[in-house]
């Protein structure tokens, strides 16, 4: 019971400081371009706290973890992409997309091809990456409210939907980019001060490491099953079974659960002996600790962890710059100098915060192997402490980890509604302030819709998937646009059709449940390696092939997006 | 109709700012108008700054797509124990973000550089 109102309560202290903030906000925007870009006078620190605090989102507080304690090392990439993705849009977009002065990714291509087919063929593109990078964070919304006041599993989902709508619909850009830079400083405190109290008591538990074989229970532990489940038993087991297994009522008798498939209906009990192996849902691949702690080992249906692990880099480390609530974040700095610095600020900040997931997903796997069983494993953050903290402390540090979850969700959701709902005010609506306010409604039901019956898929899957999206669309669009003065209105588009919609294609599958297993699966759960390059291939070609299509302005273009501030170019002065 | 007066000129000293002012306002003309002058030069920027991407790009490809790879030829790796952490983890986990955080400083510092060396070109032509 205690419990329960500290988790209620931490959920209520962070939206009340998420909405208490952007209505301070609001009362310094006035017009519509404050509105719509914070007026671009946000100083770097900030910005870089704001673009940190946007982009860590409910994959990178729950989402990592629960990958790392079902598949063990190779997860580790997760992280390492989130971050180096910045580097690779430092280094090859940063400073001349600033430039460019483009708010949205359709502004951008509208301005560098000068045509309004490629605007509307990105536009397509930032909708479908916002709607799938916006599910996962309800999903995780869903199911850290219910787990920490018992709430059905749509309540969080849809409680992220009405604050979000509320704060950006009435906030606009410049609260926004407030609420981001708190949000950024209270889940890397969230996150990093319970990590302290962990490790403590895991040393003073005598340090145990997973060892060699398969992921057992430490303790005779008592497992409730949230949802009707299946799940597979690897090694025979004795248990305790209050509820209903395999069609069949018990009430705390004992039962030998053999080798294979079985299900268990919502609410029931099982009781597991101490060190009995743990037996794994269906939706979860079992493998044992040996491997998990060893990169490049096939888990379960994962199989060619090689391409799968190659696949995943290229998608995290391109898609980055391609994600619809990076660029507008990019707008609020004044220059592409500033552009530049406050990205390197970034990655900084990114990679303190990613040192902690590791540790959470590593101690789970000794401390909630449950979560195995069950399917939750995106839940493994927030049920470490009381599994190793008894009393007070435990709870207390519960309730921090679930308002820093929750200052995920809401951060991240307000970043992508604003980018969402900008592309569908601008070019579905007319782009009013009435407008935009309709389309944040539009940009937020569709992906809470789908969040109600997509609940089993893994949040950092998904985020992955919407990666691989933007890496194939967006990506060559704005490499090739930035630096290769040839490519056509025509070539542009073609690729994003081609790249975009092979990769979403692939996404679709995987996510509607398509077999994971051999080279077909492998191809369809991790498409970014050959997506990526069609897409890069069919720009270039198809631009060659249509020399007439090349934009009359491209040089004034290329001179606007690379000439440094410093020198006074009389075009510029213009506007 | 009637003659019109010779040009008048200016003559100032070669070492005075509105000498340098006059050429630096009109090389950045040439590159607001995209003169051939102008796109020559800006050609010159893209081009030291695309090989600046594309080397830090490399380094990164080496550094981190080189580590599957190290870990494919070298699967004992997960036995090497660096304080109490499995290699592998300690590289991925850990190491990974300040090498980060030092390739985007180097980029900056240099992107800027090639800038300023840029604008310094520009005024002194």
């Amino acid at each position: 019971m205690g419990h329960e109102v500290q988790g209620g309560l931490a959920i209520g202290l962070v939206i009340a400081a998420t909405v208490l903030i952007g209505a301070f906000g609001l009362r310094l925007s006035r017009t519509t371009s404050d509105f719509y870009v914070a007026s671009r006078s946000v100083s770097p620190v900030w910005n870089a706290s704001a673009i940190s605090g946007e982009y860590l989102s409910a994959a990178s507080f729950l989402g990592v973890a629960g990958l790392i304690l079902t598949y063990g090392a190779d997860m580790l990439w997760f992280p390492v992409g989130y971050t180096a993705g910045y580097l690779v849009l430092l280094v090859s977009v940063a400073a001349p997309l600033r430039r460019s002065g483009a708010y949205t990714l359709s502004d951008f291509a509208e301005a560098r091809l000068e045509s309004r087919t490629v605007r509307q063929v990105s536009s397509i593109f930032v909708v479908t990456i916002g709607w799938l990078y916006l599910l996962p964070q309800f999903v995780g919304a869903g199911l850290t409210v219910q787990l920490a006041t018992g709430a059905p599993g749509w309540v969080g989902g849809l409680l992220v939907a009405a604050v979000v709508v509320f704060s950006v619909a009435t906030g606009g850009m410049r609260s926004i980019t407030f609420v981001q830079a708190f949000q950024y400083w209270l889940k890397l405190s969230a996150i990093a001060v319970p990590v302290l109290f962990l490790v403590l008591a895991w040393r003073a538990d005598g340090m145990p490491t997973p060892g060699d074989g398969p992921p057992t229970f430490a303790d005779r532990t008592p497992v409730e099953v949230p949802a009707d489940l299946r799940f597979d038993v690897v090694e025979p087991v004795r248990v305790l079974v209050n509820g209903v297994l395999d069609g069949q009522r018990y009430v705390g008798e004992p039962v030998v659960l053999g080798r294979g498939s079985h299900e268990v209906g919502e609410g029931a009990l099982l009781t597991f002996p101490a060190g009995s192996t743990v037996p794994h849902a269906a939706t979860v691949e079992a493998s044992d600790n040996a491997s998990w702690a060893r990169p490049l080992t096939a888990v379960g249906d994962r199989d060619h962890p090689v391409y799968s692990t190659y696949s995943l880099i290229l998608a995290l480390f391109f898609g980055t710059m391609g994600l619809p609530h990076v660029l507008v974040r990019f707008y609020t700095n004044p220059d592409g100098r500033t552009a530049r610095r406050t990205t390197a600020f970034v990655l900084a900040l990114l990679g303190v915060f990613y040192l902690f997931p590791t540790v959470y997903g590593a101690l789970a796997r000794l401390y909630t192997p449950d979560l195995l069983l069950t399917g939750r494993t995106d839940t493994a953050v927030l049920l470490l402490p009381e599994r190793l903290i008894a009393g007070t402390g435990g709870q207390l540090l519960t309730a921090l980890l679930t308002a820093g979850a929750f200052a995920a969700f809401l951060s991240t959701s307000s970043g992508l509604t604003v980018s969402v709902a900008g592309v569908l005010a601008q070019d579905v609506l007319r782009g009013s302030v009435r407008d935009f306010r309709v389309a944040a409604v539009l940009a937020v039901a569709v992906p809470f819709a789908l969040s109600l019956w997509a609940r089993s898929l893994s949040i950092a899957d998904i985020v992955g998937l919407a990666f691989a999206v933007a890496a194939s669309s967006f990506c060559p669009l704005l490499v090739l646009g930035i630096w290769w003065r040839r490519l056509t209105s025509t070539g542009a588009a073609a690729g994003l059709l081609v790249g975009g919609g092979l990769a979403t294609a692939a996404v679709t599958a995987t996510v509607g449940g398509v077999d994971r297993g051999g080279w077909t699966g492998a191809l369809l759960a991790q498409p970014a390696a050959w997506t990526v390059p069609v897409a890069f291939l069919v720009m270039v070609v198809v631009s060659r092939r249509t020399p007439g299509r090349l934009p009359p302005h491209v040089g004034r273009t290329m001179v606007r997006l690379h000439a440094p501030e410093s020198i006074a170019v009389p075009e510029r002065r213009v506007d | 109709m009637s003659e019109q007066p010779p040009r008048r000129v200016r003559v100032v000293s070669p070492r005075s700012r509105a000498v340098r002012t006059s050429g630096s306002r009109a090389v950045s003309r040439d590159i607001g108008e995209q003169t051939i002058v102008g796109e020559v030069y800006m050609a010159s920027l893209v081009r030291i700054q695309l090989r600046l991407a594309i080397g830090v790009l490399l380094i990164l490809t080496v550094l981190l797509g080189g580590l599957p790879l190290l870990f494919l030829a070298e699967p004992d790796l997960v036995e090497v124990l660096v304080f109490g952490l499995p290699l592998p983890w300690l590289l991925l986990g850990v190491v990974v973000h300040p090498v980060l955080v030092a390739a985007a400083l180097f980029y900056v510092r240099r992107a800027e550089r090639n800038e300023a060396d840029f604008a310094e070109l520009v005024e002194n032509s």
